[in-house]
């Protein structure tokens, strides 16, 4: 039993039952089509998170935000600017203890390259209620395309822990026809 | 009687045994003491990190929402601490030395080194609880940099590595006494051998947490001014999630141990159950891949790879434990003659012994709860969906709480009368035990997965976001969640505090247990109805196990589906590359 040593001394000689192969064999090949769908998707899917990344110090990035920020404001909401840039447009938002800024209008259906870092600690945008969840460091700045299908104002959680007044940091992202 | 002699030399060097009246084994003191001490300091940790537990469901349920918010991130962090690291790595340690000295009918090596590593990883445990209760080191037992917790947080982590590091070696050492000493015949059992992979992987762990934490202190102490986020979160999952799978190892190994010890089970075939613990550790790799799917600066490549295992490989093994194991179970159960229909030899499996109820839960709540949410989980896009939201935690809860922490339970109502020689106090009582908190982490798992699908976040004190600038209400459905998540960790905690007060009175008032009770001592056990010994019969993958073969479908069936389910929600999502 499994508490004493193998009976047959020889136990790598015994025959494998037919049941076993034939579980070995379709487990076997469930776990080689799961991965080919991780593959197939990068190609097929339009749901992928891109590789596009850069090394930054969160001084600049803060500056191009700020810049970004500047030039698409349209109004204000609770204190905050809320930048509508054109389709197409490359769209900043940053994290910091403990909001995202700025606040963001996009348009439905149209393309946008956001460009997301952190300025202090790790921060998780979570885009919900569609939920997308994107971590976010500190010196790297991630280029997700985005392509909004509904219409709505939607809000950014932080999901991941940064401290005391991690569950107070809330975004918001509007998109309209 | 069990006999104490010091004449029972082994090999030449002196060590005191006693003989097992059960199984007429040697058993030596030393290695009985330590898997004493180990095994109650883990029920200590798990009694106070369980509490944390209890205080963390109960605010995360908004109708009551307990604690203050500083106090809930301290809770949560000591949470994760107590019984991720130090509930589960000290009973392992008692596996270890007991899958070792004990079946292998031998004397523990350097039991005074033993003692040591007993001692740095109860030091550790208590600087790093210090610490963190102190206030100052809220940084969940992650870490992630550059949040900075006091030194002595990252020093008590690394004095509690050491310690499990020289068990380990401990482990090895008295394989390598036995086998020279010739202690058994042929090659180790297979749940000795389940715990060596346990062990091979924790040196392997252990090291990558050294790699990490011990640079992390020295920056916390200020010696060194930049670690870099990314890098960070590699190298302490290599440790964090590697190490899932010595709970694995271990944990599979009790359950092949328990249906040996009840039952009379024996692997449907060796080479199968022991090439299938080989896959944990040939594809392991680099499991922190799971936590690092949404993480800016990896390559797509890198994630598929490795969060996959090659190509599923690690998986594999645990789907071929799967079969194997309930295979086992009705192989001899067939034989001890419940022969009627698909599923008597289940019905009538011992349903009162908490050891046997303990295991067979815990086999099925990690088949169909975890393994499965964890495939899910870990699939590169349809990660983005859950990555961070509760769904993380309960997964992690079907797999290490209603799995692990259940599995180990169950072998502790075996090791009281085996190894602390007391008969379990209140069994009425202990029979119900094992259902309670498994019915318990079974909804503590299955809602807070509900709440993470509705994108509710973890680690967050307050999802009605009331001291906010920006709002934001997550749907009605997930309030209910965190409620009977609540209630769920109430009847958990129940469970668990059950199993803390039965195993802590059997240890202290326990009646003695001897030749003349072991076997009673060890609790129900079917009715034999066919006299001819379990223990003769061959290759038993040479039965007909329609029952397996049912059980195993429906969960290769609730697999598929709910993996497609997940592919199609992933669908509708904002389109993004
Ligand atoms: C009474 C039993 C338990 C209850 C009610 C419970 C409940 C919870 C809850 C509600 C969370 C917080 C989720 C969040 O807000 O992010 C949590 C986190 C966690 N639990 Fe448990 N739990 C229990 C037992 C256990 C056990 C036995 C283990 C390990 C063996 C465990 C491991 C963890 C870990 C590692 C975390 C994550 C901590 C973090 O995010 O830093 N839990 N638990
Ligand atoms: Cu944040």
């Amino acid at each position: 039993m499994a508490l004493t040593s193998p009976e047959s001394k020889i136990w790598w000689n015994e025959r494998i039952g037919r049941a076993e192969l034939v579980w070995i064999t379709i487990a076997f090949l469930w776990g080689v089509f799961m991965f080919s769908m991780m593959v197939w998707w990068h190609l097929e899917g339009n749901q992928n998170l891109s590789n596009e990344v850069y090394r930054i110090a969160p001084t600049k990035f803060e500056e191009k935000t700020e810049a970004f920020t500047e030039k698409y404001t349209v109004r204000e909401e609770a204190g905050m600017p809320v930048a509508k840039p054109e389709p197409g447009a490359e769209v900043y938002m940053l994290s910091r203890l403990w909001e995202w800024w700025p606040i963001l209008e996009l348009k439905k259906g149209q393309t946008y390259r956001l460009h997301l870092s952190s300025m202090d600690w790790q921060h998780g945008f979570s885009l919900q209620p569609v939920n997308i969840n994107i971590q976010v460091h500190p010196g790297l700045e991630h280029v997700v395309t985005l392509t909004p299908t509904q219409t709505g104002e939607f809000s950014v959680v932080c999901n991941e822990f940064c401290g005391v007044g991690h569950h107070t940091m809330v975004g918001r992202i509007h998109v309209v026809e | 009687m069990s006999v104490t002699t010091d004449t029972n030399i082994i090999g030449g060097v002196a060590a005191k045994f006693r003989t097992c009246p059960a199984t007429g084994l040697d058993i030596d003191l030393a290695a009985q003491r330590l898997i004493k001490a180990n095994a109650v300091a883990a029920i200590v940790f798990l009694a106070i990190g369980g509490l944390f537990g209890l205080l963390v469901a109960l605010t995360r349920w908004p109708a009551v929402h307990l604690l203050s918010s500083d106090m809930f991130y301290l809770v949560l962090t000591a949470h994760g601490l107590d019984v991720l690291l130090v509930w589960i790595i000290f009973f392992e340690i008692a596996v270890l030395y007991f899958a070792s000295a004990i079946l292998l009918n031998c004397r523990l090596a350097a039991p005074r080194i033993a003692w040591v590593a007993f001692g740095l990883m109860m030091a550790g445990a208590l600087l790093a609880n210090v610490t963190v209760l102190q206030g100052e080191a809220s940084v969940m037992f992650t870490s992630y940099v550059p949040l900075k917790a006091p030194p002595n947080f990252y020093l008590g982590l690394i004095l509690f590595a050491v310690g499990a590091l020289l068990g380990c070696f401990i482990f090895l050492g008295t394989l390598v006494i036995a086998k020279e000493e010739k202690t058994y015949e042929g090659s180790i059992p297979l749940v000795t051998f389940g715990a060596l992979t346990a062990c091979i992987i924790a040196v392997f762990t252990i090291a990558s947490g050294a790699i990490i934490l011990i640079p992390t202190w020295l920056w916390s102490l200020g010696y060194i001014s930049h670690i870099d986020t990314v890098m960070y979160k590699l190298v302490w999952w290599a440790m964090g999630h590697s190490s899932q799978q010595i709970n694995m190892a271990a944990q599979v190994a009790i359950w092949y141990a328990i249906p040996a010890i009840l039952l009379g089970a024996k692997p449907l075939s060796e080479k199968v159950s022991r090439a299938a613990f080989l896959m944990y550790i040939l594809f392991l790799q680099l499991a922190s891949a799971h936590h690092m799917l949404v993480e800016p600066g990896i390559s797509s490549e890198w994630k598929v790879f490795n969060t996959s295992y090659a190509i599923y490989l690690a998986v594999l093994g645990s789907m071929i434990h799967g079969m194997s194991i309930p295979g086992a179970i009705e192989a001899a159960q067939r034989r001890n003659g419940f022969t009627n229909g698909v599923f008597e030899w289940l019905r009538r499996a011992p349903w009162a012994n908490p050891a046997w109820a303990g295991m067979f839960l815990s086999l099925v709540m990690f088949g169909f709860l975890g393994g499965i949410s964890g495939v899910v989980l870990g699939t590169e896009q349809i990660n983005i969906m859950l990555h961070n939201t509760l769904y993380v935690p309960g997964h992690f809860h079907a797999t290490v709480v209603a799995g692990t922490t259940l599995a180990f339970m169950a072998i502790t109502y075996l090791l009281v009368p085996l190894i602390f020689q007391r008969e379990i106090i209140w069994p009425r009582l202990a029979k119900w035990q094992p259902y309670l908190f498994g019915l318990g982490a079974a909804g503590i798992s299955l809602f807070m997965m509900g709440a993470g699908t509705l994108g509710v976040s973890r680690r967050h004190w307050d999802i009605t976001f009331s001291d906010a600038t920006l709002s934001f209400d997550y749907p009605p459905a997930a309030f209910l969640m965190l409620g009977l998540n609540g209630m769920s960790g109430i009847l958990a905690a129940i469970g668990g505090g059950l199993f803390v007060v039965i195993i802590v009175a059997s240890v202290l008032f326990g009646k003695k247990v001897d030749a003349s009770n072991i076997v009673a001592a060890l609790g129900p056990k079917p009715q034999k109805q066919m006299s001819d010994a379990v223990t003769s019969y061959g290759s038993a993958g040479t039965f007909h196990l329609p029952g397996t073969y049912i059980l195993v479908s429906i969960f290769f069936t609730a697999f598929v589906l709910y993996y497609f389910v997940n592919w199609k929600y992933l669908s509708e999502l904002w389109q993004m590359g």
